[in-house]
């Protein structure tokens, strides 16, 4: 550990998240952990993390690509869906686990001091490795249909990302503390998860919204991080696939940015309220 | 050089029932926060001493008298709700057998995430592995999911990944009832080595005799608060007048 034999330390309460990256090594093994938990038994292990999104893409590129032809309004309709689709998935994962990952590992959080950070923030880890493989399936399926992303674009798909990690770390600590106390938390985050779909244009187009509501709507609309999120993927992955002109939300890197804004409110928000709970976890979980 | 453990008017409550939902919790708030949610139970109350360096100190009493409680502060794992823990230096606990073993992970795995949590890095396990799994006595089933240990491997597992943390300070909880003769002996000798090399060492243990031989000082607590303090034999003598 970081104390130095002359000086005083506080058990119990530690740096947050900065203690996290100072012992990166135990959040790798808590991520290993949970990995090999997760697929303990199973003979193909990680690979079945390929085997879902491609079955997904596949299911979506026929039937609503070809079947219901859902591509007459959205052009590679398939490419666009599943460019929003992986932003949910990794988010859902990341946050809904994360809001459980308290309770999970009560045996460890009883027991023995260690940083409770390192739990959200593993299971925010645990879903980008599953996010991974999602999005070879996606460059290779915008591969196909002709993907010639710029640099700008490629940045705008990492940006993404981050902004998505950042708020599912944020609220992911906010409510696995939460959730200590009250178990309703976990219900109440798989409720929003069901909702998060559709606040985000993932199986529409954002154009929709600007159709049918009051310009501050979409302004309330583009301030969710995970909107955001989903629109630089569709720029990344989606966008320089259409071979038709297509309207892009205005200033996307801006909004890019106001959203990754938004994300570290929420960081700094849930690392407020995780630090003011966690000296009750070990009593209380 | 001050001490290497000062406790200063700890007082720990606890929550006697925990399964309030939040509707209840709602309609408290809404009711103007009347009466008291749940029943309250003060498991410390004032408690304070200190603890120098290289010392060997006992924590004794009855069951339900605190020395868990107070273990648990010191290594962190709870905060006080009132008063001050300071310590000086690593402090590894074995406060309870197998805290930090996964069951689904191997030993080899649980070794390395257990020695992390205690604060080693990856390469001082690394270098330590070998005489980890040695003084374990497990190397036959070192690469078999723990959930398959005996609680005697478990026991010497969790013992032999605590020692090797080179802690400053050294907690142990009740856990050497476990193991075997020859095992106890084996831990025995080791704490006697670890305090030697100067390390402070907190016990709490129901086995007077073993605490007469091995404890230079020890804390009698009673109902949450410090009933007796001094040498060791006096404090097990003072115990023992009041069974």
């Amino acid at each position: 550990m970081s104390n130095s034999t002359d000086t005083y330390a506080v058990p119990g309460v530690g740096a947050g998240l900065l203690d996290v990256y100072r012992r990166r090594y135990l959040l790798k093994l808590i991520v290993r952990k949970e990995l090999r938990v997760r697929y303990r038994g199973s003979v193909l292990g990680l690979a079945w993390s390929y085997v879902k999104p491609l079955v997904q893409y596949v299911v979506l590129f026929f039937a609503l690509g070809i079947v219901l032809r859902v591509g007459d309004q959205i052009p590679n309709y398939a490419l666009y869906m599943f460019s929003g689709v992986i932003v949910i998935n990794f988010f859902t994962e990341a946050f809904s686990n994360a809001t459980r990952s308290i309770v999970w590992n009560a045996a460890l959080v009883k027991k023995i001091y260690l940083p409770r950070e390192l739990f959200p923030v593993a299971s925010v880890w645990v879903a980008a490795v599953h996010f991974l493989p999602q999005l070879v399936v996606l460059m290779a399926a915008a591969l196909l249909t002709g993907w010639h992303p710029d640099v700008m674009q490629l940045f705008g798909a990492v940006l993404g990302f981050i902004i998505v990690a950042v708020t599912a770390t944020g609220l992911g600590l906010l409510a696995g503390a939460i959730n200590v106390f009250f178990r309703d938390a976990e219900n109440i985050v798989d409720m929003l998860m069901m909702i998060v779909t559709w606040t985000s244009p993932v199986l529409y187009d954002w154009t929709m919204i600007r159709r049918l509501a009051a310009p501050w709507v979409l302004t309330v609309y583009q301030l969710n991080p995970i909107t955001v999120a989903v629109e630089l993927f569709h720029w990344a992955f989606w966008y320089p696939t259409v071979t038709r002109p297509v309207e892009l939300p205005p200033h996307l890197l801006l909004t890019g940015f106001a959203g990754l804004g938004m994300a570290a409110v929420f960081l700094i928000i849930g690392q407020l309220v995780f630090r003011r709970l966690e000296g009750h976890f070990a009593q209380e979980v | 050089m001050g001490a290497a453990v000062i406790v200063k008017g700890l007082k720990k409550t606890f929550n006697l029932r925990h399964s309030h939902s939040m509707k209840e919790t709602l309609v408290w708030l809404a009711k103007g926060r009347k009466g008291d949610l749940t029943k309250r139970f003060d498991a410390l109350h004032d408690v304070s001493f200190e603890i120098q360096p290289g010392e060997t100190v006992a924590l004794l009493g009855f069951n339900g008298s605190g020395k868990s409680t107070l273990l648990k502060l010191i290594s962190g794992v709870i905060l006080p709700d009132k008063g001050t823990v300071r310590t000086k230096g690593r402090v590894a606990g074995l406060i309870e057998v197998g805290a930090g073993f996964h069951p689904d992970l191997s030993g080899r795995e649980n070794v390395y995430l257990n020695a992390a949590i205690l604060g080693m890095s990856e390469q001082e396990i690394n270098e330590k592995f070998d005489d980890i799994v040695a003084f374990s006595e497990i190397e036959q089933f070192i690469d078999t999911e723990v959930k398959f240990y005996s609680s005697g491997m478990f026991l010497r597992l969790a013992f032999a990944v605590a020692v090797h943390t080179q802690p400053d300070i050294f907690l142990v909880d009740e856990i050497l009832a476990v193991g075997d003769e020859p095992f106890q002996k084996k831990c025995l000798a080791k704490i006697k080595q670890l305090s030697d090399e100067g390390r402070t060492l907190v016990v709490v243990s129901h086995d007077l005799d073993m605490i007469s031989r091995i404890c230079d000082r020890g804390v009698v607590l009673s109902s949450g608060t410090v009933q007796f303090e001094g040498p060791a034999d006096q404090a097990v003598a003072w115990l023992r007048e009041r069974n």
